[in-house]
């Protein structure tokens, strides 16, 4: 066994971790009328680690270490590209929203870089334990920042439920994982899918992959494991919340689809049907609940529900036809950037809007764009981007995971289409009645003048790095299409 | 003009997208400026469509080959491209289009509906302009469903935004809500919903492809290729083209899908109106030739009785309801209904009489019922009602308005010597001998049914003409002066008037572009294979 470290293949991580640490520094030595610096060394810092990952990506070779435990490949370098982007963005909507309550600030870019380390350990992780740490490391610091607004009992409502049901998830992953390995003896995912062939019939197996299955359920908010999701959306600060319904989702996406394509292939019998069922109850329960919801977050909380559950469809699909996963887990990854990049811009122009409006009730955002048009256009972008209509981005997310399911074929699959079909016209019915209340609704209530309410630069950069690429997507979706590729590499063994 | 032959197409397709983007920087209260952009920019593409028109090589088309084509790699990892091209049954429409949307543009210039803002209203209609232009070149399924969704967003705005105010209580709603929202979201949802199924038809068919050899393709040209060639059969083609069908028939919109229609017509604004009647509902009538004709010969041939029934039940369904209206707007909404019915039942004969029939039947419904609800939108803003029985006598209040009314009135119910007679009398014919092998029986029914629908259409023409026309003027508006057609409203509508007459008198002309391909079409697709199929109990 070789601990040969390779510095370049670690070095985004090396950076984010060194950037925490000088947030951590500064944040002790500066005055309190300067701790807006530690928010400028958090976004430089981020953006930095893009660096050492572009050398990566031009390189294109895989790099493995710790006996093909660590290994940073096309697929992981594109995970972590999109962890630093949206981590970027977070940050950026993070800027003034924090300094206008002037409290903590250090801690805070400190533990949002904490998880965003996690989720990059993650990416290359392809071991049951360097998973599991990266994954608890994302959650971890984001129990804290769920509850920061301590003023207010919805936050600290929203902590606690995050909280006291992450634990028990996590434990049951934990125990999952731990049958897996008592079984088997191994840690490794290649190793699992050498030896868990043929084990299907294990009753013990059996409460393994569901384990596991409930353990990442919870990350990924599928129903119906979603239980806390609506109100820890609502509750916690809201680039927190774009955080959790980006960034968290897609980590616990990426490690459960990571550990049943290349640790259980095997074991499809098993977990197939269950994803199968997940996907089904998460489109439709999520959708349903959204229909109900006045509340912009809550809305999108609901919605982030259902589109875990169409994210989810390509590898149920192709797994319950025993089609080609390689296939599925392309369109999964197109479909979890292109969502990654609106639904940080929808959470933006929340932010954007409630300011405006001073509110997050629906009701108030009545007639937003008649005296903002610009944040009028936003919403409709984004929104409408998530419902799914051409040329938005979001056109092709649902192309592209509607065009895996036909491929994959078989009766089962096709049921799923049509549930899918019909819940993306259900979908567009509250995705357009925020729009609907923001351009066709008449005005209520008093809008807060521009002074007050203008967004900061950091927050406008935010926006219109989400606008651009939601719309150039929609028209160039060959862009996401090299994404998709990416997870090809996984396939051929690398 | 080389470069015209490849790009001419592209040019008519985006310059309206590029005008939108112009639009957005020219300021708000610049008025004048964003009308005269906007209409440059239509001008022009019209210009560039009759362009077309003069290179177009009108003699010996066969079906399936295209002029003006361009095929450049656009998403490479699906097979997807930018493949466009025109022949002689989307000529015409693509003009239509480009033509009305001018006029749409001259007749906006001094009626803005509240809440007016035109510069928003003017954007809507170019990205609207790019999604119809765009459906009618569009030769690959996907960037054919791209531009076929691209115009849901704006007539959403457009009816929800510039819509109808009036409060109504709607069954099934605790609230009572305005027109306009209940309207553009009812519009939304059915259209969603027909092409989320028919997106799913696509794949299939992509999906297919690839098993009939060769490189899976969302190609029209290579699908139709593959189609003729009999790939797509059994259980598996009866599905898909019942999920395209789906797509196309909520957009025609054919019974009982059609709920969305009366609706949305009534509750928009009146260029809303008329975009959405003159060219919007063809794109799913051209779906039905363009694709699941060719493609899947045999299943059109199985659902072709079904089509056909449904068709007929437009027309009688919609010309009674006609018959109930007070509303003059929802009068004129429901007779789309009852016209494109024809329109479909011309299609399901699978003749070269029956589609000719429907494509001019396309054409003669985009100019005479653009030209009702133009007509419908200046007489509500003159009287502020649309109410038929408040608004008789109205040719002597507004001598001009009422004869125009009266022409117009006269060729939709299929006067002959004008544009509607064709369609209605052509289908009609070819009901009467459909494709060999379809059941003489329902077709020949239906051609009986469609008769009476004729006789319908005609009562309920005269039924508004009378109500709206004749008569003497309701005590209301005694003392009041009405300004009878202004210049703007003459400039949008004389090239209509003229075109109705001339294709009423001279149908070469639509014929002329149309007639070699369709018969082409019908020749290849639909040949004794296909018959044989339905003889053998299919």
């Amino acid at each position: 066994m070789t601990f040969q470290i390779d510095y370049l293949a670690l070095a985004p991580e090396l950076v984010v971790a060194a950037t925490m640490l000088v947030v951590f520094t500064l944040d002790l030595i500066l005055p309190r009328a300067k701790k807006f610096w530690t928010a400028t060394v958090a976004v430089a810092g981020t953006a930095a680690a893009a660096v050492p990952l572009i050398i990566l990506a031009s390189e294109g070779t895989t790099r493995s270490m710790f006996d093909g435990s660590y290994v940073v490949d096309e697929f992981a370098i594109i995970l972590k590209g999109l962890f630093i982007v949206s981590a970027y963005i977070v940050l950026l909507m993070s800027h003034d929203y924090i300094e206008s309550d002037r409290y903590y600030q250090g801690e805070y870019y400190f533990l949002l870089l904490a998880s965003v380390l996690g989720s990059l350990v993650m990416s290359s992780s392809r071991d049951l334990i360097i998973l599991f740490i990266g994954l608890e490391l994302t959650t971890g610091p984001l129990y804290l920042l769920t509850g920061w607004r301590k003023g207010d009992v919805k936050s600290n409502e929203a902590s606690m439920k995050y909280f006291i049901l992450g634990v028990l998830s996590t434990a049951i992953l934990l125990y999952g994982m731990s049958l897996l390995y008592g079984i088997t003896g191994e840690v490794t995912f290649a190793g699992l899918a050498e030896t868990t062939t043929g084990l299907g019939d294990e009753p013990i197996m059996v409460v393994a992959v569901f384990g596991l299955i409930a353990g990442f359920g919870f990350k990924i908010s599928a129903v119906p494991f979603h239980l806390w999701a609506p109100d820890t959306y609502e509750g916690a600060p809201t680039p927190i919340t774009a955080y959790l319904s980006v960034n968290s989702k897609a980590a616990g996406f990426v490690a459960m689809l990571l550990v049943m394509y290349l640790a259980l292939p095997d074991l499809s019998d098993l977990w197939a049907p269950a994803l199968w069922l997940l996907a089904a109850a998460s489109m439709t329960v999520g959708n349903l609940g959204a229909l109900r919801q006045n509340n912009v977050v809550r809305l999108l909380a609901y919605s982030s529900i259902a589109q875990a559950g169409f994210m989810l469809v390509p590898f149920a699909a192709a797994a319950v036809a025993g089609a080609d996963l390689a296939e599925a887990f392309s369109a999964t990854l197109i479909y979890l950037v292109i969502y990654a990049v609106m639904n940080l811009g929808a959470f933006a122009v929340v932010i954007a809007g409630a300011r405006k409006t001073r509110s997050g009730e629906l009701e108030a955002w009545s007639g937003l764009a008649s005296v903002d048009t610009r944040l009028g256009v936003l919403v409709a972008v984004f929104f409408f981007s998530l419902a799914g209509i051409p040329p938005l981005a979001g056109w092709f997310a649902k192309f592209a995971m509607f065009r895996s399911v036909i491929i994959a074929g078989g009766t089962l699959t096709v049921v799923l289409a049509a549930i899918a079909a019909i819940n993306s016209v259900i979908a567009l019915y509250y995705y357009a009645r925020v729009v609907k209340s923001v351009w066709l609704d008449d005005p209520i209530g008093e809008f807060a003048p521009d002074a007050e309410a203008a967004p900061a630069g950091s927050l406008r950069l935010a926006l219109g790095v989400a606008l651009v690429v939601t719309v150039v997507i929609g028209f160039f979706p060959t862009i996401a299409t090299y994404v998709g590729d990416a997870s090809r590499v996984l396939a051929s063994g690398g | 003009m080389d470069w015209f032959e490849t790009w001419g197409l592209t040019l008519i397709v985006f310059l309206p997208l590029a005008g939108a983007l112009l639009l957005g920087v020219i300021p708000k209260a610049n008025e004048d400026a964003l009308k005269r952009t906007a209409l440059l920019v239509t001008v022009v593409a019209f210009i560039a469509s009759l362009v077309v028109i003069g290179q177009f090589d009108f003699t010996g088309q066969t079906y399936n080959s295209y002029q003006f084509e361009v095929n450049e790699t656009w998403i490479a990892a699906i097979n997807a491209n930018y493949h466009v091209g025109i022949d002689g049954i989307s000529l015409p429409l693509l003009v239509l289009s480009t033509f009305v949307m001018v006029l749409a543009v001259i007749y906006s210039w001094n009626h803005w509906e509240e809440p007016k803002n035109p510069k928003a209203f003017l954007i809507l209609m170019m990205i609207l302009a790019t999604g119809l232009n765009g459906t009618f070149v569009a030769l690959d399924l996907v960037l054919f469903f791209i531009f076929f969704e691209i115009v849901l967003l704006p007539m959403y705005f457009m009816i929800g935004i510039w819509g109808d105010r009036s409060i109504r209580k709607i069954p099934g709603f605790a609230r009572e809500v305005q027109t306009r929202l209940y309207a553009a979201i009812k519009f939304f949802l059915f259209t969603l919903f027909g092409s989320a199924f028919m997106l799913l038809g696509f794949l299939a068919l992509y999906f297919e492809s690839g098993n009939a050899g060769g490189e899976r393709t969302f190609d029209i040209p290579q699908l139709t290729e593959l189609g003729a060639s009999g790939a797509f059969t059994g259980t598996f083609a009866f599905l898909v083209f019942g999920a395209m069908f789906l797509g196309f028939a909520v957009k025609v919109p054919m019974w009982p899908l059609h709920t969305w229609l009366p609706d949305a017509h009534t509750a928009a604004p009146t260029v809303g109106s008329v975009l959405l009647a003159a060219i919007m509902l063809k794109l799913g009538s051209y779906g039905f030739i363009r694709i699941s004709l060719p493609v899947l010969p045999q299943e059109a041939a199985r659902w072709a009785p079904a089509i056909a029934i449904l068709a007929v039940i437009g027309i009688i369904y919609g010309s009674l309801a006609c018959l109930a209206q007070t509303d003059m707007k929802r009068l004129i909404a429901f007779s789309s209904v009852g016209h494109m019915g024809f329109v479909m039942l011309g299609i399901a004969t699978l003749t070269d009489v029956g589609i000719n029939a429907a494509v001019i039947g396309m054409v003669a419904h985009g100019l005479i019922t653009g030209l009702l609800f133009f007509l419908a939108g200046s007489m509500s803003h003159r009287y502020h009602t649309r109410e038929m029985s408040r608004l008789g006598g109205n040719i002597k209040l507004m001598p001009v308005m009422g004869g125009i009314l009266a022409f117009t009135a006269m060729a939709s119910l299929g006067l002959p010597g004008l544009a509607g007679f064709w369609g209605e009398f052509m289908s009609l014919i070819g009901s009467y001998s459909p494709l060999e092998g379809l059941s003489l029986g329902v077709f020949r029914t239906a051609m009986v049914l469609g008769a009476i629908g004729t006789v319908l259409t005609a009562g309920y023409m005269l039924y508004l003409l009378q109500q709206v026309n004749l008569g003497e003027p309701s005590e209301e508006w005694q003392g009041r002066e009405f300004h009878d057609v202004d210049r703007f409203e003459l400039t949008a509508w004389v090239p209509l008037i003229i075109l109705i007459v001339v294709v009423g008198f001279y149908p070469k002309i639509i014929f002329h572009a149309t007639t070699d391909s369709v018969v082409s079409l019908v020749e290849t697709v639909f040949n004794s294979d296909v018959v044989a199929s339905l003889g053998s109990g299919g």
